[in-house]
């Protein structure tokens, strides 16, 4: 096992994604590798990410593809174009209708882009720069006063590549509610602990995880890694058997079998 | 004179934990002490992280399923029910009824067992070396069933996605009626040593108390909302796995403190076994498994589903992109949103109380971490 192949090859099906695009050739991965640990940190400049962005693309794709063909393939050609099996799906929602969406679009009009409903669970789709007030006006004029979560996907492929989620229940309606806002790399969303205190932990998770700074937060640091912590660990390009590599021969010396 | 004569009131940082037991694992609590006041808390958590959700992107659906028991490893069954109905709901399965049944049997012998460590230990934190002795022994027999049923007593992995995999053992619906008329009149044994205990009741009356507003303020679930006056139970309020053809009270008291919140765990696990009992005159022959393909790759799309743990709402957000691997699996710990609010629990108690408020919060650290 030469450490030139690792965070290609060996690395990429198990770790997911991230690591495949950088197998190219032996240079590019390890170019791209402190460009990434950079990158990752919470001051990354939107150079740093436009940089990190095009290996994400494949990286994205081949993961459709690694994980349809065979379990986990031992080895793996990545330059190969994954065979691409149907149109890029997409979810089947239902519109959402009901007298809260009609308040909704009255105040908050264009700010919100989308109502709609999944297996009965009913989400909307807001701008960021509203999201807030939107939270705000839920819980003083429509009953939302418990804040269930706060919580992102990372979608690398996309232009603003993560997606806020923030779920809300109402006591007194017995409902849910899911906000949704697109989040570029760098980008600050507003702090929702001005409106309900549990977001406190629920954001400093977020940044931990994903990097996103919340603007207005009274304490944005790391919760549950260390602060000394390099990288955010759920971000696609993350790659768990480099972390374990780069532990390893770091603490213990040697070359990791893994 | 005085200013020779008088020390000065200094604050103090004193830290506690992570290796400190009444932290039940390895929470560490850096107090802001006046003296024995406490005048403010900070949580260092993280200690346990094994990056549970990071796992789930690299393993397929059904991989991931016994990941989640080692969560809130005293409740694994519950841990693993809310994966799956999460999983379910996403993916629109729908669960046999015997299926449904034998998942809410063993769920509320599950909280039975996790309120008996939760007595237990929380008794001993306080003070009281019996409670423990008398509630692993109940337990114990909570653990047996679970052996017997898949062979394993912590991490249970009882459950698969769209039902069951194994059928009940021979005399299971007798274990458990025999286990519920047993261990009732061993829930009086607890009250006949704590209740009016006079030692028990100073440690806990008007100890850390967070009354209805603070709790939905904070996010706050499970029996610390209710002890608040909140009737509030998912159970209830969406049921899931068929809990809507149950007959069950939601037990709430007023105050909000230790106490009340001790009284409502005692009520809960009443409240099980007699769940427990309907459910076994309800188990019926039939498919435990419902129509889930070898290779499970759900439609693109996400849900959040939610079940009643026995420490409050646990949530798992679900997405997915068609794959055979979950795109994300976002676990929202009741643990971890409860625990946010022991600063204000704790504010202007003393130090002997914050060990009583860290038991009566009842986190599991696993879960806090993931």
């Amino acid at each position: 096992m030469a450490d030139e192949n690792k965070p290609g090859g060996e690395g990429a099906p198990p770790g997911g994604d991230s690591a495949t695009p950088a197998a190219g050739t032996p240079s590019e991965a390890s170019s791209s590798k402190p460009s990434e640990e950079s990158g990752a940190k919470p001051a990354g400049t939107p150079a740093e990410a436009g940089g990190s962005k095009p290996p994400d693309k494949p990286a994205a794709e081949a993961r459709s593809g690694a994980s349809t063909s065979a379990e986990k393939p031992a080895e793996k050609p990545p330059p190969k174009p994954p065979p691409k099996k149907k149109a890029p799906a997409v979810m089947e929602v239902s519109p959402w209708g009901e007298p809260l969406v009609d308040a909704l679009k009255e105040r908050f009009g264009e700010q919100v882009k989308e109502f709609s409903s999944y297996r009965g669970q009913n989400f909307l789709v807001a701008e960021l720069a509203a999201v807030i007030p939107i939270i705000e006006y839920l819980k003083l004029e429509q009953d939302f006063d418990y804040l269930v979560d706060v919580t992102a996907v990372d979608y690398p492929k996309r232009e603003r590549r993560f997606e806020v989620i923030w779920i809300l229940y109402s006591h007194a309606q017995n409902e849910r509610v899911r906000i949704k806002a697109d989040v570029a790399d760098g980008e600050s969303p507003s702090t929702a602990t001005t409106v309900h205190i549990t977001a406190d932990w629920l954001e400093r998770e977020v940044f931990d995880m994903f990097g996103i700074e919340f603007e207005g937060h009274p304490n944005m640091k790391r919760i549950l890694l260390p602060d000394e912590w390099q990288g955010h660990p759920l971000r696609k390009e993350y790659s768990i058997i480099q972390q374990d590599q780069d532990w390893v021969r770091e603490n213990l010396r040697i070359e990791s079998a893994q | 004179m005085a200013e020779a004569t008088f020390l000065e009131a200094n604050e103090m940082v004193l830290n506690m934990g992570p290796q400190h037991p009444s932290t039940h694992g390895v929470l560490r609590v850096i107090l802001k002490l006046d003296g024995e006041k406490v005048l403010g808390t900070e949580c260092v958590i993280g200690y346990l992280h094994r990056g549970v959700e990071k796992i789930a992107e690299n393993r397929t659906y059904v991989q991931f399923a016994p990941y989640v028991d080692r969560m809130d490893y005293v409740a694994a069954v519950s841990n693993a029910l809310g994966y799956c109905h999460a999983v379910e709901t996403m993916a629109g399965i729908e669960i046999p009824e015997r299926a449904q049944v034998v998942r809410v049997i063993l769920a509320e012998l599950n909280r039975i067992a996790s309120h008996l460590l939760w007595l237990g230990t929380h008794a001993l934190d306080i003070g009281a070396m019996t409670p423990v002795f008398y509630c692993f022994r109940e337990r114990e027999e909570v653990l047996k069933i679970f052996e017997k049923y898949c062979g394993a007593r912590l991490t249970t992995h009882a459950f698969r996605i769209g039902g069951l995999q194994y059928e009940t053992y021979d005399g299971f619906e007798k274990d458990c009626l025999a286990f519920c008329d047993w261990f009732l009149p061993k829930v009086d044994e607890y009250e006949e040593l704590l209740t009016t205990n006079r030692i028990w009741v100073s440690r806990t009356k008007g100890i850390g108390i967070l009354d209805a507003d603070e709790c939905k303020e904070y996010g706050v679930t499970g029996p610390v909302l209710r002890a608040a006056g909140v009737e509030w139970d998912l159970r209830r309020a969406q049921p899931y796995s068929g809990y809507e053809n149950y007959e069950f009270d939601i037990p709430t008291c007023e105050n909000g403190d230790t106490y009340d919140r001790y009284l409502v765990r005692l009520a809960e696990m009443r409240q099980s076994a007699r769940i427990i009992r309907q459910g076994v005159e309800k188990l019926a022959p039939g498919p435990i498994k419902g129509k889930v393909s070898k290779v499970f790759k759900p439609a693109v799309g996400e849900a959040y589903a939610s079940i009643e743990a026995p420490k409050g709402e646990l949530g798992y957000y679900v997405v997915s992109d068609g794959s055979v691997q979950p795109y994300r699996v976002r676990v929202r710990p009741p643990s971890f949103v409860n625990l946010q609010a022991l600063d204000r629990m704790c504010r202007g108690c003393l130090v002997a109380d914050v060990v009583a408020i860290i038991g009566t919060i009842d986190i599991v650290l696993g879960e806090v971490d993931r």
